[in-house]
């Protein structure tokens, strides 16, 4: 058994290692050492706490089972998944953690005592606020993040579920956690923890019903800070270091890749939050357009052609792209183009995907060099000395109308300059608009060929016709 | 007058998001993936909580109502400690160089 100062001394080395892992992830490079890192901080987490209750009676034998079951659980997911199932893998981790939250702040509120925080009837008012406030947010997370993952993983419609009133409600829901906390804290009624715990999910799964599918990347990173909050909420309960520190990286870290995707799409957290974006008001003169305008369409032949003669090619990966789970043909398109002595960049717009580096991902596991891959920012000026543009999946993202009509609901959005391309090929498997709801001009301009298809077959295709 | 060792922590929190916040904006875009895995990962230290909870049972009643909720959490959180870490890590293997290809 150690003394509680020597084990608070362990916590924070923990939490310094958290901290370096993220540390490492500044670059693929040390990338994997931050992760070692993060292993350690764990392991040196969890032997210290066994050692500061130093009880090695025949509970420990239980916790150890419970442990490598959840481990053999979480090994085998890690191995088994694939990569183009991560955003849905990690929302469903998300629930994890926050109904692990919501469970220690339950096991807290029925057994104060092993805690240290006074006794059942009579729990410190500070512990007792920081502990319902640990399992509210962790609740919130849990559904949340429930729902995130039947959307993601099309169990549940990714299209916005919107009600009247449903503001109201959350609001009033809201407001009603806290009043609730406060009666519990007056009162310390079990009635009232579990009311706030069952009102909490209820939030969590009103919150993210009315956000649609391509505004999934701030949802999950949302829930992510979310998560951190609520481990932070816990660890102020529990007085301890590691869950604190860990909890605030977390947090903030959710927070900024939010605001990144946020302004990647140029709308307020706010607006993203109240969901209900996308929704099928502007199907109407979406008809309209469609049969007026003529489309140049072209099968793999004429792509492979054009790309053959290109001296450069940049290809613009989508969420489609990550559907057909076409990156392998597209790296075996990308190695053909290369031998003919074509440059081949690849452009990453950062809301590409449902959820941030979604694409970085996906070309990763197809050996695709990092070296190649580059952010919006980084290759936008790339497009017009280039010849050919390869849009792979992807669709507002590439939408000119964000630069050039104030009334479209992407306007200001950043987008990839593809239109400044000599030519544009467009994989796609129809003229349907994408997710914001509205035509891309993109398809109607003189330079742009359109390739209906699935986007792997369509690869397939033209790496056949590039022999 | 002794200062609230709650102020101290509060410190160590409002520090912690600061370090956090450089932190997070120094992660390279292209590994914005794994970063969110990786917090799940750590963020599931939680685990500590579950673990005293656990072990507070007697031994004549090991698995009381505090104590079961312990142990569920327990493996809730050993699932995303394990998962998280290993996808990580298989994530992070995928990450080559120009030159490391051609090898």
């Amino acid at each position: 058994m150690i003394s509680a100062n020597l084990a608070a001394i362990f916590y924070l080395v923990s939490g310094i290692l958290f901290i370096l892992a993220l540390r490492g992830l500044s670059s693929p490079d040390t990338s994997r050492q931050g992760n070692y890192f993060g292993i350690a901080g764990m392991i040196i987490a969890i032997v210290v706490t066994f050692l500061s209750i130093g009880n090695f009676s025949t509970s420990l034998v239980y916790v150890i089972i419970f442990l490598v079951i959840g481990g053999a659980i979480g090994a085998y997911i890690a191995f088994k998944i694939p990569m183009t199932a991560m955003p849905e893998l990690v929302a469903g981790f998300h629930s994890l953690v926050g109904l692990a939250a919501v469970f220690v702040a339950i096991a807290a509120f029925l057994n104060p005592a092993a805690f240290n925080l006074g006794n059942v009837g009579n729990i410190k008012l500070a512990s007792l606020i920081e502990m319902s406030i640990g399992a509210a947010v962790g609740a919130i997370t849990f559904s949340g993040s429930i729902i995130a993952f039947l959307k993601l993983r099309g169990i549940m419609s990714g299209a916005p579920i919107t009600f009247s009133g449903q503001h109201i409600l959350n609001l009033i829901l809201g407001i009603s956690i806290f009043v609730l906390i406060f009666y519990l804290c007056k009162t310390q009624s079990t009635n009232i923890f579990w009311t706030v715990i069952v009102i909490s999910f209820l939030v969590g799964v009103l919150l993210i019903i009315p956000i649609g599918g391509a505004d999934m990347p701030v949802v999950i990173s949302m829930l992510n800070s979310y998560s951190g909050w609520a481990a932070a909420g816990i660890g102020f309960t529990l007085e301890n270091t590691a869950l604190i520190i860990t909890g605030a990286l977390v947090g903030s870290s959710g927070a900024i890749l939010s605001y990144i995707m946020c302004k990647a799409m140029n709308r307020s957290f706010v607006s993203v939050i109240l969901g209900g974006f996308g929704a099928d008001n502007s199907a109407e003169d979406k008809k309209e357009k469609k049969d007026q305008k003529p489309v140049k369409s072209g099968n793999a032949e004429d792509a492979a052609f054009l790309m053959k003669n290109a001296s450069s090619v940049i290809i613009v990966p989508g969420y489609g792209m990550a559907v057909a789970q076409a990156q392998h043909a597209l790296r075996e398109m990308v190695d053909k183009l290369k031998k003919n002595d074509i440059k081949v960049t690849y452009a990453i717009h950062p809301v590409a995907g449902r959820m941030p580096g979604h694409m970085n991902v996906l070309l990763a596991e197809a050996n695709v060099p990092y070296d190649e891959v580059f952010e919006l920012e980084d290759i936008n000026n790339d497009f017009a000395n280039s010849d050919v543009a390869f849009v792979i999946g992807a669709n507002d993202v590439t939408n000119p109308v964000a630069k050039t009509d104030p009334k479209s609901p992407i306007f200001g959005m950043p987008v990839l300059d593809v239109e400044k391309c000599k030519s544009v090929l467009f994989v796609k498997r129809s003229l349907s608009p994408g997710y914001a709801g509205i035509d891309n001009e993109l398809f109607y301009k003189d330079n742009t060929l359109m390739l209906f298809a699935d986007a792997k077959k369509m690869t397939e295709d033209i790496v056949k016709n590039l022999d | 007058m002794e200062i609230d060792p709650f102020i101290f922590r509060l410190s160590i929190f409002i520090l912690s998001i600061f370090i956090g916040y450089y932190v997070v904006w120094s992660v390279t875009p292209s590994l914005h993936t794994p970063l969110m895995s990786v917090t799940n990962a750590i963020s599931s230290v939680i685990i500590v909580g579950a673990i005293i909870s656990a072990l507070a049972g007697t031994s004549d009643s090991i698995f009381n109502t505090s104590s079961i909720f312990g142990f569920i959490a327990i493996i809730l959180a050993a699932i995303n400690i394990f998962g998280g870490f290993l996808v990580t890590q298989r994530m992070l293997q995928m990450y080559k160089k120009k030159k490391d290809k051609k090898k």
